[in-house]
């Protein structure tokens, strides 16, 4: 099993979702320069986060047109597991791979802090080792993590199980004032029809190690792993 | 050609003009006038301060690079040295707050990465007006987005730093802006121009009009036209700093240069002939070659131009291939734009004429120091004044006064601002008493935190200057770490005038008189005169830089309590001091003197203690009474707690009540642990020749504080919590 982190010019979190994958969890990891040719036969393409291409214009909206991003797109197209982390959420949107948008935090400010996230959907590959209803502590830090979706799409969301988590308050309530950047429905991260592709804006590699207070967003690797692996050995 | 008026254009002063005609033995054209008009500015040449400079300690068993390099440099064990140093950016902040700050974070980081070290810390220490008055308000607002906007688009976690408020900074905030980074000790670069006939490269952004005179203007005092002085500040561009940076430490890693200096301020001239000065070679360059993105550009505005995000390097012709590929692998230019030379002298050549030539050294090392005249002020507000007012007939009232003050207030706001996560190496995240990064693979940690107490400053500039290092050393050893190098920002007023200059050699004084006490380097650091707008000087402010380490990384505690049951220890003794206080200054707007007083002996005792109770992991928290005192100190350990535990305090002293809550006598830290360890700790305390003295307990969900038996403090926690976290968010919700 085979991790890649993508390295756009611009991205800051690579190095750290590099060394959660490979020193902490013990995973062959590799990374994706931008201008690579192959996916170099990972089985997870992880975008991280930062400021790609220096996000002067939309966040996201230069990287998706790289050129490893049509190799991503037909990745994610067959199946591959494609996980969006803050930047990379914000990309995947941009590459319509997930439905929606995301606009300035609601207080205007860039954030950069602990939030609650309870796991709506255990049944995807991303959160298949969290039990339902799991409050995870992780920090975010963005800009532009509030999250803005047609009615409609909102809908088909909601219907279909493709809320991955929202912001909750530490007892598990979303409220308002736990819903810190404003997102609709306090939506944190979705996942796509097939359940192959995950965006999420707090960073659950931050979230990795017990000297950095936390170790709630090992989960999200684990279930990649423990997935990953019980798929290779049915095939 | 050259009048009087180009000279205060310029301001030099006729007798440098004079020496400049005798250095280079014919009168310069305008070009090379401008060159030696920033190289000898204040800012560049440290003309008024550097014979006293040369007063602080420099050496030790650690130092790798003391002052005079981009950054002083640490051996922190192993194969790694921490590098850092610290910069102001005053007079940009002022004039365009959101670029003046931005800018002053993307210099800092160069002055780290130029040196081969990947930078791995931001603090600030920011001075602004009170935020009564909108303009400050807009000042902060401004500052704090162009920090965020830089360190977080590059990925330097901003993980620390003190916010003050004061009436003295309302035309004049000051923002100073501090880096560390990691380097292999190996792999080490400095500024040097050596190999003669090695090419010279140009890499990063294109050189515009932006920024002429920057460093000149730095080096004047303000008066009522700064808004014309607004082209001066240069715009900043993170994400090119991200490619240039990551470009830069790729071809030092892959030992493809031999020397680096990055363009900040004096852009091209001060890279240029500080690389040869220092090798004691020449370089010439050709201005044609220079890439520049605005047409029509003059000599004197290429080599005076502090565009941002540009570096020159010195290379080897075999590796010449080699770095221009790294480069445009990051999407950079490394343009070829001269050699070095063995002439000594600093030779441009623009459209086939030779524009400029002097020698480096007349440039770069005989500016002129000044010995300026100096003199105590008269009105120096040395002594007490014998009519303080009564203490205070309700404390708990006066506390809460106190915790909505915003220097005292909960700095969230800011805090969250920043990124100070990213790189995932922040073990103690901001609020701390200083700020703790993990190494990768290693176990031990690092701890860097600014301080400086301008108040003690204008009451007594020397004791301002030994409380600025004893208060860092303090915040350092109640996370558990020792100093190891120190780094300094000088922010003062006009040193023309005799007043300001003794402030200046006083603190230097005091500053090195603690830090021979601690036995810590001063590694760099960096002077910023002139923060004068319209004839008023800011109080004297020195700004403390300390880098220290620990042991074991995982041994770090934070300052809030963490167990309910557990004992409060007061490390050191209660003091009858309200000079200089917080206390005084926001309740009765007073500023009496003196400042507390420090017996540096007795500090470096507590602080001995303290870090030795961490490391045997005695202690669950550690905390120092600073702005606020004691009361303000316990309040803070109970809201800093997960759990916003409270505690019950008895105090026997016999010092009226306001001095005992609220004075800022030296040498105190409160630290809490379980009762099981307390006659170890007490051992501990005996022996390193200190008292410590059970004070009461952490326990339920309020701050009550007893003395001699009798109430004078009971407030719930969240309350306190929602004052001191709401008072500066409120400031800011005001139409």
């Amino acid at each position: 099993m085979r991790f890649g982190v993508v390295v756009f010019p611009g991205s800051n979190c690579d190095q750290d979702t590099f060394f959660v994958l490979r020193d902490v969890l013990a995973q062959e990891t590799t990374y994706l320069w931008h201008k690579d040719k192959d996916l170099k036969d990972v089985d997870c393409v992880i975008l991280p986060g930062g400021f790609s291409y220096g996000d002067y214009l939309r966040s996201g909206a230069i990287a998706k047109f790289s050129p490893l991003m049509p190799l991503v797109r037909e990745f994610a197209r067959k199946g591959g597991l494609v996980l969006g982390i803050c930047n990379g959420f914000q990309v995947l949107l941009e590459m319509g791979l997930l439905p929606g948008a995301m606009i300035r935090n609601k207080n205007l400010k860039f954030l950069c802090q602990y939030v609650h996230l309870r796991v709506e959907n255990t049944a995807t590959p991303f959160t298949c080792r969290a039990k339902k209803d799991r409050i995870l502590r992780i920090p975010i830090a963005h800009f532009d993590g509030n999250y803005y979706a047609s009615p409609r799409d909102l809908r088909g969301l909601e219907k279909r199980g493709q809320i991955a988590f929202r912001y909750v308050d530490e007892c598990g309530r979303a409220t308002e004032e736990a819903n810190v950047n404003g997102s609709l429905h306090n939506i944190a991260g979705i996942i796509n029809r097939n359940g192959n592709v995950l965006g999420m804006m707090p960073h659950p590699e931050r979230a990795s190690e017990a000297i950095l207070g936390s170790e709630d967003g090992r989960v999200i690797f684990e279930s990649v792993i423990s997935y990953l692996s019980r798929s290779r050995g049915k095939g | 050609m050259i009048d009087r008026r180009i000279l205060a254009d310029h301001n030099l002063t006729v007798e440098e003009y004079d020496l400049i005609v005798k250095l280079i033995g014919r009168e310069p054209n305008l070009t090379e006038l401008g060159i030696f008009s920033l190289m000898w500015s204040e800012h560049c040449s440290y003309k008024s301060s550097r014979i006293y400079l040369r007063n602080f300690p420099t050496e030790g068993e650690f130092v790798i690079q003391g002052p005079g390099e981009n950054a002083g440099i640490i051996d922190i064990g192993g194969d790694l040295a921490a590098v850092f140093k610290i910069e102001s950016h005053n007079h940009p902040s002022y004039i365009e707050p959101f670029q003046g700050a931005a800018t002053g974070v993307g210099g800092i980081l160069r002055d780290i990465f130029t040196m081969g070290a990947r930078p791995i810390a931001l603090l600030d220490s920011l001075r602004f007006g009170p935020l009564e008055d909108p303009k400050n308000r807009s000042i902060m607002e401004g500052v704090v987005a162009g920090i965020s906007s830089y360190g977080n688009s590059i990925g330097v976690p901003t993980i620390g730093g003190e916010v003050y408020f004061h009436d003295s900074y309302s035309r004049n905030p000051l923002v100073n802006v501090f880096c560390l980074g990691l380097a292999e000790k190996k792999k080490i670069f400095y500024a040097r121009a050596e190999g003669i006939g090695s090419p010279v490269l140009y890499v990063g952004s294109k050189t515009g009009r932006d920024g002429i005179h920057g460093a000149t203007m730095a080096s004047a005092e303000f008066g009522s036209e700064t808004e014309k002085k607004r082209p001066n500040v240069q715009v900043g561009d993170p994400f090119k700093e991200k490619l240039l940076l990551e470009a830069c430490l790729e071809v030092m890693d892959r030992g493809l240069i031999t020397g680096i200096q990055d363009m900040g301020a004096a852009g091209l001239t001060c890279s240029t002939s500080e690389m040869a000065a220092k090798s004691g070679t020449g370089m010439t360059i050709d201005l044609d070659l220079v890439p520049q993105r605005e047409e029509g550009m003059s000599p004197y505005e290429i080599m005076l131009s502090e565009s941002q995000e540009r570096m020159l390097i010195v290379c080897r012709k075999e590796n010449l291939e080699d770095v221009r590929q790294v480069f445009a692998k990051w999407d950079l230019d490394a343009v070829p734009i001269g050699e070095v030379t063995a002439s000594g002298r600093l030779e441009v050549r623009f459209k086939g004429e030779r524009v400029v030539d002097i020698p480096v050294d007349a440039i770069v090392n005989l500016c002129p120091a000044y010995r300026r005249p100096s003199k105590k002020p008269p009105a120096m507000r040395k002594r007490c004044k014998p009519d303080l007012p009564p203490s205070p007939s309700d404390s708990g009232d006066t506390l809460l006064a106190l915790l909505a003050s915003p220097t005292i207030a909960d700095k969230t706001w800011v805090f969250r601002q920043y990124d100070h996560m990213v790189q995932t190496n922040t073990a103690l995240l901001p609020g701390a008493d200083a700020a703790v990064l993990r190494i990768k693979g290693k176990k031990i940690g690092l701890a860097v935190t600014l301080d400086g107490n301008s108040l003690y400053a204008s009451l007594d500039p020397r004791s301002g200057g030994k409380i600025a290092v004893a208060e860092a050393c303090r915040n350092l050893a109640c996370v558990g770490a020792r100093p190891v190098g120190l780094t300094n920002c000088l922010n003062f007023g006009n040193p023309e005038k005799p007043e300001v200059m003794w402030q200046f050699k006083e603190v230097i004084k005091g500053m090195t008189e603690a830090c021979r006490a601690f036995s810590v380097p001063v590694t760099g650091g960096n002077v910023s005169f002139y923060n004068d707008t319209e004839g008023l000087s800011i109080y004297p402010t020195p700004v403390v830089g300390l880098v220290g380490i620990l042991e074991d990384v995982g041994s770090a505690i934070p300052s809030g309590w963490k167990k309910n049951g557990d004992l409060v220890v007061l490390l050191g003794k209660n003091s009858a001091e309200l000079g200089g206080s917080e206390y005084l200054r926001s309740v009765y707007n007073l500023e009496p003197g003196p400042p507390p007083n420090l017996d540096l002996e007795l500090e470096q005792r507590v602080h001995r203690t303290c870090r030795e109770a961490i490391a045997r992991g005695l202690i669950h928290s550690a905390h120092d009474p600073s702005e606020g005192g004691l009361a303000v100190c316990l309040a803070e350990s109970s809201m800093l707690s997960p759990s916003l535990l409270g505690c019950e305090i008895d105090l026997e002293d016999e010092i009226r009540t306001d001095a005992l809550l609220f004075g800022e006598g030296q040498s105190r830290i409160i630290v809490s642990l379980e009762e099981n360890k307390l006659p170890v700790l007490l051992r501990l305390a005996r022996r390193n020749g200190i008292k410590a003295k059970t004070i009461g307990r952490v326990a339920g969900r309020s701050l009550i504080i007893r003395k001699r038996g009798r109430e004078i403090v009971r407030l719930p926690v969240k309350r306190m919590s929602e004052v001191w976290r709401g008072a500066i968010p409120r400031a800011f919700s005001i139409p």
